[in-house]
């Protein structure tokens, strides 16, 4: 996600083309085309995604690292395939480090429960920064419920930037656990992570990175982040639900307690005692999502053969057109309008409830999200109860801008009778 | 196909330009708070019930989408001056409409005004909104102080 990347002037995407993948997409929404625009809420799914879904349950099916028999041994291959696959798209040094959970909130919640709970103490805060996701929050609440310690907010000014200067202030040797997300999904913020991560780790914290909205949209390197977790989930990287990742650094890993118990993450098990499977299976207890893994498998290497770097440009270039539009489209103002921000565009029609105008869209076949994107504090901030959010992915185009702004037109057009 | 302006009736968009009894009571004997978190709508309900249990006044304040405002103007029309149980009547004939069923209260002389939020059976995440200011009026006239959620 750093800005150098666009500068590099990457092929251009064949959207067309790449639409094609996507069945989802070829679809009529009340006699109109589909125009999906709620990619920050999930992605849509390729063909190459879907089929090696169905292709893993119609032949390969079998538990992990549990028979000798064929089916288990090919299950096992393709989900320790997916693995590697996971650790080279986010550059993690080891695959000891890529732990898959059910989605980021588990990613999240597994480092609250485990490295949180084993390391703070009454007098210890935890940084979390104006603009997060409820699943970066509540956690942390959770946690500090739970220890005594306190959550300190570093606060965003009126463009939705967080204040650095604000940010370093609260950094103290009280700070333990600093939690930022990468792209602030209600707004669109990108977040200079490296940078806060240095200060956070002069400061004595650890730092957690919630990338839910980062890594479908841009080249992700865990090691010049510098963070020490990184959070992620597979359906907003057009891999399926249900499966996520955790990135920790190793000697945190190691260091922490299980955090679920069960089968797998086990050496050995008596009465007496159990022991801990090595990384990363010591935090992968039961069964995992095992088709859903090697779906995001799927979705890692159809990302990769496009290019992340080019799907970036793509979806700035959807950015500066959907940001021009909506500065020239009257009674429309953006919420977040942030310097460095992902293709993510939330807004307000005056005297219209995001609501109504989420209906009226869907009437003409446009999708977006309403309501308050699981990031109450920052519809609190902004005065607001609601935003409409138009949210890009790779295979949006700038008819799809069209549609979009043809239905706010008709949507104020009807409220203004 | 659902036709947008089964929702959206002119009715609607009058009611939600400018809501009737809107408003908070100063003395009401009963009141309760609405909220429907997913879309953020939330509206508060005061009331006087008079010594014989009728609805002497009624008024609504609140933020929320056009479906929701316009249900709850009108509910404040045609409840002023019913007593409970006719309120009570009203709100299983609105609960049926919106949720796609005939009401049996074909008696009641303002139904007809509901009808035209009757068009929020064909979209089912819209019928929160339309339901939020009945729910909360309910529970007002069963707590006198309460809470609500359409979640």
């Amino acid at each position: 996600m750093n800005s150098a990347a666009h500068n590099q002037y990457p092929p251009a995407l064949d959207v067309y083309a790449l639409r094609a993948d996507f069945p989802a997409l070829a679809q009529q929404i009340n006699g109109h085309p589909l125009v999906y625009l709620d990619n920050s809420a999930t992605t849509q799914k390729p063909q190459a995604v879907i089929d090696a879904v169905a292709d893993f349950y119609s032949r390969d099916n079998a538990n992990v690292h549990r028979g000798v028999h064929r089916l288990s041994q090919r299950a096992s291959d393709r989900f320790d395939g997916a693995r590697e696959k996971v650790r080279a798209f986010i550059n993690a040094p080891s695959c000891a480090e890529v732990i898959f959970t059910q989605g980021t909130t588990g990613a999240i919640n597994l480092v609250a429960q485990s490295y949180g709970r084993s390391i703070l103490n009454k007098a210890d805060e935890v940084l979390v920064s104006a603009m997060e996701h409820h699943a970066n929050i509540v956690p942390w609440q959770l946690l500090c419920e739970e220890t005594g310690a306190t959550l300190k907010v570093a606060p965003m000014n009126n463009n939705a930037e967080l204040l650095l200067e604000d940010f370093a202030n609260l950094l103290s040797e009280k700070t333990r656990i600093v939690a930022l997300t990468h792209v602030s999904n209600a707004l669109g913020t990108i977040n200079p992570i490296q940078k806060l991560t240095r200060q956070a780790h002069q400061a004595g914290a650890v730092v957690l990175i919630d990338g839910a909205q980062s890594v479908a949209h841009g080249p992700v390197d865990v090691q010049s982040l510098e963070c020490d977790f990184f959070a992620f989930s597979g359906h907003k990287l057009y891999g399926p639900t249900g499966i996520g990742v955790l990135y920790g650094r190793e000697a945190l890993l190691e260091a922490m307690p299980p955090w679920l118990g069960g089968g797998d993450m086990i050496r050995t098990v008596s009465f007496e005692g159990s022991t801990w499977n090595a990384l990363p299976y010591k935090f992968e207890a039961g069964t995992p999502h095992i088709a859903g893994v090697v779906g995001l498998g799927a979705a890692i290497d159809y990302l990769d053969a496009i290019g992340l770097q080019a799907i970036s440009a793509h979806e700035q270039a959807l950015l500066v057109l959907a940001t021009q539009r909506a500065h020239s489209q009257p009674g429309m103002r953006i919420i977040g309008n942030a310097s460095d921000k992902a293709a993510i565009v939330s807004f307000e029609l005056d005297g219209i409830h995001p609501h109504d105008v989420g209906t009226i869209l869907d009437s003409v076949g446009v999708a977006i999200r309403t309501g308050h994107h699981c990031a109450m504090p920052v519809m609190e901030f902004f005065g607001v109860p609601a935003t409409a959010r138009a949210s890009f992915g790779l295979y949006n185009t700038a008819e799809d801008i069209n549609a979009l702004f043809d239905a706010i037109t008709k949507t104020q057009s009807l409220f203004a009778r | 196909m659902n036709d947008l302006r089964d929702l959206y009736q002119e009715v609607i968009f009058d009611h939600n330009r400018s809501p009737r009894n809107f408003g908070m009571l100063e003395h009401p004997t009963h009141q309760a708070h609405g909220v429907n978190p997913l879309c953020g709508d939330e509206l508060t309900v005061s009331l006087v019930l008079d010594k014989g249990g009728v609805i002497e006044d009624l008024l609504f304040e609140g933020r929320g989408c056009a479906i929701s405002t316009a249900s709850a103007s009108i509910m404040t029309e045609i409840l002023k001056g019913l007593s409970v149980p006719e309120a009570d009547r009203y709100f299983d004939a609105f609960h049926a409409m919106a949720t796609g069923q005939t009401p049996s209260q074909t008696d009641l002389p303002a139904l007809t005004k509901l009808e035209v939020l009757s068009g929020v059976r064909d979209y089912p995440a819209r019928v929160k909104c339309a339901t939020l200011a009945w729910h909360t009026v309910r529970s007002a006239l069963r707590n006198a102080s309460a809470s609500v959620t359409t979640e």
